[in-house]
C-alpha cells in the first residue's frame, strides 16, 4: 500500500503546485500546527502565517505560506493561498518590506484582535525566515 | 467628382489608418493569450473557493444564525450591481453588451420598485451609464495604472462591497462581466454574490462529515469575505481576456473593412485618371480636326 496523496496548491493567478506523490504536509494551521498523512479525516480549517513543509520523494520542501484555506477530502489535499513562495525563492528585501508593511498596519487604529494576532505571526515567522 | 489630389490623399489616409489597426489587433493578439492564460489558470481557485464553501454552508448546523454573507439580509430592497468594463475603448461591442444586459436589469429592478445603486469598475462602463443613472452612481473605480489584473484590485473592490454591506447599505449584490468563451463569442454574464447562490444544484451528495478548526461559522466568516473578492477576481480575468478578445475581432474586422475601402477608392482613382486621360486626348483630336 501506498502512502502518498495528492496535494494541490492554488492560488488566484495560477495553479501552484500540483502533486501525487506527497507523504506528507505540514501546515500552520488557525489553531497550531498540523501535519497531514494519507487517510487524513475530512478537514476543512485555514492557515495563519509561517511555514508550510512537503515531504515528497524522500526530500523536504519549505514554504512561506501567508493565509489560506485547506481542504482535506478523499485523499486529496486543496490548499488555496493567496501568498505561496518557496522559501529558497524568498530574498531578504521581500521580508524587510513585508515586515515593514505588516508593523505598520499594526499601528492602523480599529484593528481586531483576531487580525492583530495573525500579524503578529506574520511578523513572527517573517523575521524566523530573515534570521536564517 | 473628387478630384484626383483628393482621392490619393483618402487612399493614404485609409492605409495609414489601415496599418493602425492592423498593429492593435497584433497587440490584442499578444495580450489575448496571456489574459487567456491567467483566466484559465485563475478557474481553479475561484471553483475550489466555491465548492469549499458550499460544502460547508450543507454542513452548518444553525442555519438561523449564519452569517449575512450568506443567507443575506432577508429582505430583498436595495440592490448593488458592480458593473465590470474595460478603462480602453476600440473593443467593439465588447463594453456595449455589458451595458445592455446591466439596463435591462436595472429596469426590472425599478419597476419592482426596489432601490438600486451601482459601482462601476472601468472607466468605459462609468461613461456610458452616466447620462441615464448618474444619481445611482455611488463609486467608480478604475485601474488604469495596474497594467495586468491582479488580486490586490480584486481585494480593494471586495472589501468595498463588504464594507458597504455591513454598514446596510444594500441587501443583494450583484456583478456584471463578460465570460470569456472565445475570441469570438463573449458572454455577459450577471452573477449574484452576496447572498450568495450555487449556481447549479450539487449533485454530488457530500454527505463526508468535515472536521473543522476552529468552528464552521468563524471558518464561513473568514471565508465568505475572501469570496467575493475571488468571485470578483475571477470577474475582471474573464473580463480583460474578453476585452483582448473582442478588440482582437474587431481591430481585424477593422483591417480588412480598410483593405476593401482602399481597393474600391484604388479602382475609382484609376478610373478617373484614365477618365482624364481620354478627355484631354478628344480635345486634342477635336482640336485638330477643326483646323
Amino acid at each position: 500500500m501506498s502512502e502518498l496523496f495528492n496535494l494541490e496548491i492554488v492560488n488566484p493567478e495560477k495553479s501552484f503546485l500540483s502533486a501525487d506523490d506527497v507523504k506528507e504536509v505540514v501546515v500552520p494551521a488557525y489553531e497550531g500546527e498540523m501535519g497531514i498523512l494519507k487517510n487524513h479525516i475530512s478537514i476543512i480549517s485555514f492557515l495563519k502565517p509561517g511555514i508550510m513543509k512537503i515531504y515528497r520523494n524522500n526530500a523536504e520542501e519549505k514554504f512561506y505560506i501567508e493565509d489560506g484555506i485547506l481542504e482535506f477530502k478523499d485523499d486529496t489535499l486543496s490548499i488555496l493561498t493567496s501568498t505561496v513562495i518557496k522559501l529558497d525563492k524568498l530574498d531578504k528585501s521581500f521580508i524587510d518590506n513585508s515586515i515593514q508593511e505588516a508593523e505598520k498596519s499594526l499601528l492602523k487604529e480599529g484593528i481586531t484582535d483576531q487580525q492583530r494576532f495573525l500579524i503578529s505571526q506574520k511578523i513572527d515567522s517573517l523575521k524566523s525566515i530573515g534570521a536564517n | 467628382m473628387p478630384s484626383l489630389d483628393d482621392l490619393k490623399k483618402r487612399i493614404v489616409s485609409v492605409k495609414s489608418t489601415q496599418k493602425i489597426t492592423k498593429a492593435m489587433k497584433m497587440v490584442a493578439a499578444a495580450k489575448l493569450k496571456r489574459a487567456q492564460d491567467s483566466a484559465e489558470k485563475g478557474r481553479p481557485y475561484s471553483e475550489k473557493m466555491n465548492k469549499i464553501i458550499l460544502n460547508l454552508s450543507e454542513n452548518i448546523s444553525d442555519k438561523e444564525n449564519a452569517p449575512k454573507l450568506l443567507i443575506g439580509t432577508g429582505s430583498e430592497k436595495v440592490h448593488l450591481c458592480i458593473i465590470l468594463t474595460s478603462d480602453r475603448g476600440l473593443c467593439g461591442g465588447f463594453n456595449s453588451n455589458i451595458i445592455k444586459k446591466a439596463k435591462s436589469f436595472f429596469e426590472k429592478i425599478t419597476k419592482e420598485g426596489k432601490t438600486l445603486k451601482i459601482i462601476t469598475v472601468g472607466s468605459k462602463g462609468y461613461d456610458q451609464l452616466k447620462r441615464l443613472y448618474k444619481d445611482k452612481i455611488i463609486e467608480k473605480i478604475s485601474f488604469k495604472e495596474s497594467k495586468n489584473t491582479n488580486y490586490f484590485d480584486a481585494e480593494k473592490v471586495g472589501n468595498m462591497i463588504i464594507e458597504l454591506f455591513l454598514k446596510n447599505e444594500f441587501d443583494v449584490c450583484t456583478i456584471f462581466y463578460n465570460k470569456f468563451k472565445n475570441v469570438i463569442t463573449q458572454i455577459p454574464q450577471e452573477q449574484q454574490i452576496i447572498p450568495l447562490k450555487s449556481s447549479e444544484p450539487d449533485n454530488s451528495s457530500s454527505e463526508s462529515n468535515y472536521e473543522f478548526e476552529p468552528e464552521e461559522d468563524e471558518i464561513l466568516s473568514n471565508l465568505l469575505p475572501k469570496n467575493i473578492s475571488t468571485q470578483i477576481f475571477k470577474a475582471m480575468l474573464e473580463n480583460s481576456a474578453s476585452e483582448q478578445g473582442s478588440r482582437m475581432s474587431a481591430m481585424d474586422n477593422a483591417t480588412r473593412n480598410a483593405g476593401e475601402m482602399v481597393d474600391k477608392l484604388t479602382i475609382e482613382y484609376n478610373r478617373s485618371r484614365q477618365a482624364a486621360i481620354t478627355k484631354e486626348l478628344i480635345e486634342i483630336i477635336s482640336g485638330a480636326e477643326s483646323l
